[in-house]
């Protein structure tokens, strides 16, 4: 997997829930691409069309806390985002997530200076964070859970891993 | 060094002699649950990943609520798939009409003391109040134990919340979980087992129990469990002597103790839009509503229609307010209509709707426009869960829900009751 991630911040608060992230009026929707117009539909409705592949959500505390809902993060994958950076998640979420590609990381310092906007790099060498000068620290993942997300998450990650 | 209940159980169930907190174990998995809204993802899964045949077709229980009765036109669809899967793998627990899933599990008796369950949805935690190691996970991983009947989870460290005392007039089991969840946050108890422990809690029924594990996950929960008893073992009917392992030790290890007064619990209210924005009903005293919801897998239950049916009984409901009453099973609507709870509800106003998920989880059955407010008996007053973004919920007992409905405003229960 590509150890380099740099994209634009979008900018969200504390205990984004997976009902923000996509409500259940839109989990009968067929497929995930079909359902991922309608993320974050209560709070910021515009966000599905301004999120570019490799972009970056920021977020507070206790990000996707709520239900089991698995196309809470389908949907972020789907959209292309980089990676989730909060100050921490919710256990669900948390599985769902690599389950799905989607890669979480956690850091206390940057959200509370990250804006929208801003440009953030993330090294997963070095397992650093960087925003202009600043730099930060964050937790090293796994090697296999790299390869889980970089494979596109569970489901791929064993078919490959079985077809050899 | 002793063990808690949730570590004790996981023992049992993986014939370890020891284990701590963080450790990552194999658990063997007694039974699943999956509901309508997720059952096509699972199964699509379930086939991705190259298996043919589910590994028990006794351990699966499929349950429709969350789109019954369906609302739009490509629901059914849901249905259909799960139906088919069903037939084709010789899964008979197929519930089409016949309530809400948390509320089905235990009382069909799926979940009995000291079973490891998983469920599709969140709210599985409602299942440790029977005194099982129950939790949410997602749809990938259900369809992982649909092929192989086991999950990898990581042992929670556990939290013990002890109430002891009387509760007073007007406050519920609901009062307490929303009190809990107020004081430690909606992530208090993140990836913890919750050990809901006292002589408070021994004095709850069953359903009480199961209204104080149901919103565990609130709180960021793994797991949230009640030590079974008598009333537990004759509930889920089984022998209680075959079950003396489930009760912590008494030199059990808690990441936190937490001791709660009973006689010092009010009626509380969770106000708009996190579970922890948790205030005393008095302080919201007057706040217009328009819409009251008594249902649910938190407060659908016989005990929690009949405390309404108590305040409601002879009044009518304020003419403004919509009083949508939804309860948890067909046997909960059944014997409240039996004992005329059903009527005396209608009487004062009451809309009674199917006993299915419907407004809780915002897809049918009482959809609200931005700028209304409701007084709302079940777990989650997330932004638009029950429609419009601008909609706001607050979360109360069966008790303050009814008092409001009839006011047409949030007031305190307790004057309406002896």
């Amino acid at each position: 997997m590509n150890k380099l991630i740099q994209g634009k911040v979008w900018k969200l608060g504390d205990d984004i829930d997976t009902d923000i992230i996509i409500p259940t009026q839109f989990l009968a929707l067929k497929t995930v691409e079909e359902m991922k117009k309608f993320a974050f539909y209560p709070l910021r409705p515009d966000l599905p069309g301004l999120i570019k592949p490799g972009d970056i959500i920021v977020a507070g505390k206790n990000f996707g806390c709520g239900s089991s809902r698995e196309q809470a993060p389908a949907i972020l994958a789907a959209l292309g985002v980089g990676c989730v950076i909060a100050k921490s998640y919710a256990r669900i979420f948390y599985r769902n997530a690599f389950n799905n590609g989607l890669l979480l990381l956690e850091s206390a310092e940057l959200t509370d200076v990250a804006n929208e906007g801003d440009t953030v790099s993330v090294n997963l060498e070095t397992n650093r964070i960087s925003l202009e000068d600043q730099q930060f620290a964050i937790m090293p993942v796994p090697d296999d859970l790299l390869e889980m997300v970089a494979a596109g998450g569970l489901v791929p990650f064993m078919r490959k891993r079985n077809a050899k | 060094m002793g063990y808690t209940l949730a570590e004790k159980l996981l023992m049992k169930n993986t014939g370890k002699t020891s284990l701590k907190p963080g450790e990552l174990l194999t658990v063997n998995v007694d039974r699943v649950m999956v509901h309508d809204l997720f059952a096509p993802f699972v199964i699509e899964k379930f086939r991705e990943m190259g298996f043919a045949k589910v590994w028990d077709v006794n351990k699966i229980v499929f349950i429709y609520d969350h789109l019954v009765p369906t609302s739009f036109i490509e629901d059914s669809r849901h249905h259909k798939i799960t139906d088919q899967f069903a037939a084709e793998q010789g899964i008979k627990n197929v519930h089409r009409a016949d309530g809400v899933c948390h509320q089905l599990m235990p009382e069909l008796r799926y979940v009995t003391p000291g079973n490891v369950v998983f469920g599709t949805d969140s709210h599985t935690t409602t299942y440790g109040a029977v005194g099982a190691f129950a939790a949410g996970i997602g749809y990938t991983e259900m369809a992982a134990i649909f092929g192989t009947g086991r999950l990898w989870i990581k042992v929670p460290a556990t939290m013990r919340i002890n109430v002891n005392g009387k509760l007073p007039k007007g406050v519920y089991a609901k009062d307490i979980i929303l009190r809990i969840i107020g004081d430690i946050g909606v992530d208090g108890a993140t990836y913890k087992a919750m050990e809901f422990g006292g002589t408070t809690i021994r004095e709850l029924s069953v359903a009480g129990r199961m209204t104080l594990c149901n919103m565990a996950v609130e709180a960021g929960a793994k797991v949230g469990m009640v030590e079974p008893d008598e009333k537990t073992f004759t509930f889920s009917g089984v022998n209680g002597k075959e079950f003396g392992y489930l009760q912590s030790d008494p030199d059990a290890v808690y990441e936190k103790v937490i001791d709660y007064d009973a006689s010092q619990l009010r009626p509380v209210v969770a106000c708009p839009s996190n579970v922890d924005k948790v205030k005393d009903v008095e302080e919201l005293n007057g706040v217009k509503i328009d819409q009251a919801f008594l249902g649910s897998c938190t407060n659908g239950r016989l005990e929690d229609l009949e405390v309404a049916a108590g305040i409601l009984k002879g009044r009518k409901i304020a003419p403004y307010v919509r009083f949508i009453v939804t309860p948890a099973s067909r046997s909960v609507f059944a014997e409240a209509v039996k004992r005329g709870i059903i009527s005396t509800l209608m009487e004062a106003g009451a809309i009674v709707t199917p006993p299915a998920c419907g407004l809780c989880c915002g897809r049918s059955g009482g959809i609200v426009s931005d700028g209304e407010r409701v007084i709302a008996s079940n777990n989650r007053n997330f932004l638009g869960r029950m429609g419009g973004p601008k909609s706001e919920i607050f979360l109360a007992s069966p008790a303050t829900v009814a008092a409001s409905a009839l006011e047409g405003k949030i007031v305190d229960p307790r004057s309406y009751l002896q």
